[in-house]
């Protein structure tokens, strides 16, 4: 059975305890550079990450890529958007068409 | 373009237009494969954006609440509220097969069924911005779920084009090419033999001649 999990500052994530989800209120990058391999060899299929808490990881992020498990998934946190959930979308799209025909 | 380095034999010929014909086919298959995968591409990219607009627009209004939440108690006191939940979340994998590219589906299932077992403390000492913001996370969560399912498909289904574009290329710009002039050097080189043998045996045939009847 698989879990999900969500890890940001305390004040974007502590809602998502509410639902059942496991929180891992993290900010430091180094704490999340550590916790996000030990998350994926425990059973989380889905990691939400905040976009704030992401920014100092996106090489570990990109190992996961390709990867079936886990799929890590940004959302935006309480300090707002930076819209680096959606640059990831547009990174897939540069892969697959060649180049970045969203824009 | 390179010719491949064979002897040239009437058996490397037929080995070599065996594999051409295996070449073309694969080829075509690979296109096809490619073609339908950036369709389905195409279709789940437009979702996900879709999806994740909606996503990012709800948790930003979740996180208004939770701040005004914030404001009104104190961060113990929402700390506490929020630190034994009642429900519990559980995932279940399936895979999907695309194009045998294998994308994973979420099945949620909670511990309860009752839906107001996100509330995981009494309303009493708490504001009801808090109840607002978890109704809000709890409303748009099974979006967060397909968004994360069909964001991890578009990683993998990118990956996999990628892959399948680069096999498609390199079939169609070397192997078919380095193919097709390897076959014809060796065919234009049994032929050059063959001229060569007629006009030796036509020599000998002369001078044969020449011995016995003195013909020329």
């Amino acid at each position: 059975m698989y879990k999900a999990a969500v890890i940001g500052s305390k004040e974007s994530v502590s809602g998502f305890a509410a639902l059942g989800l496991s929180v891992f209120p993290e900010t430091e990058r180094d704490k999340i550079a550590r916790l996000i391999p030990e998350l994926a060899k425990k059973d989380f299929a889905v990691i939400f990450i905040t976009e704030a808490a992401a920014s100092g990881v996106g090489d570990i992020i990109d190992k996961y890529r390709s990867c079936k498990l886990p799929a890590i998934i940004m959302i935006p946190g309480i300090t707002g958007n930076t819209g680096d959930g959606m640059k990831n979308l547009h990174v897939s799209v540069e892969k697959a068409v060649g180049t970045d025909i969203l824009k | 373009m390179a010719r491949l380095n064979v002897n040239p034999t009437r058996m490397e010929l037929t080995n070599l237009k065996k594999k051409l014909s295996s070449a073309r086919k694969g080829h075509k298959l690979l296109k096809d494969k490619r073609d339908e995968l950036m369709r389905r591409f195409m279709d789940m990219v437009r979702e996900n954006q879709q999806l994740r607009r909606e996503v990012e627009a709800a948790i930003r209004s979740a996180d208004a609440h939770m701040a005004v939440a914030g404001s009104v108690m104190s961060s113990e006191q929402l700390q506490t509220a929020l630190m034994l939940p009642k429900q519990e979340l559980e995932l279940d994998i399936r895979e999907q097969n695309v194009m045998s590219v294998k994308i994973p589906v979420f099945d949620t299932k909670y511990k309860t069924s009752n839906a107001g077992d996100i509330y995981s403390y009494g309303t009493a000492f708490t504001s009801c911005d808090l109840d607002d913001a978890v109704k809000a996370l709890s409303d748009i969560f099974p979006k967060m779920i397909r968004l994360a399912e069909i964001e991890k498909s578009c990683q993998l289904l990118a990956d996999e084009i990628e892959k399948t574009r680069r096999r498609v290329n390199a079939l169609e710009n070397i192997m078919i090419p380095d193919y097709e002039e390897t076959i014809k050097y060796i065919t234009m080189k049994l032929s050059e033999n063959e001229r060569s043998n007629t006009a030796s045996l036509m020599k000998v045939k002369d001078m044969v001649l020449d011995k016995a009847h003195n013909y020329s």
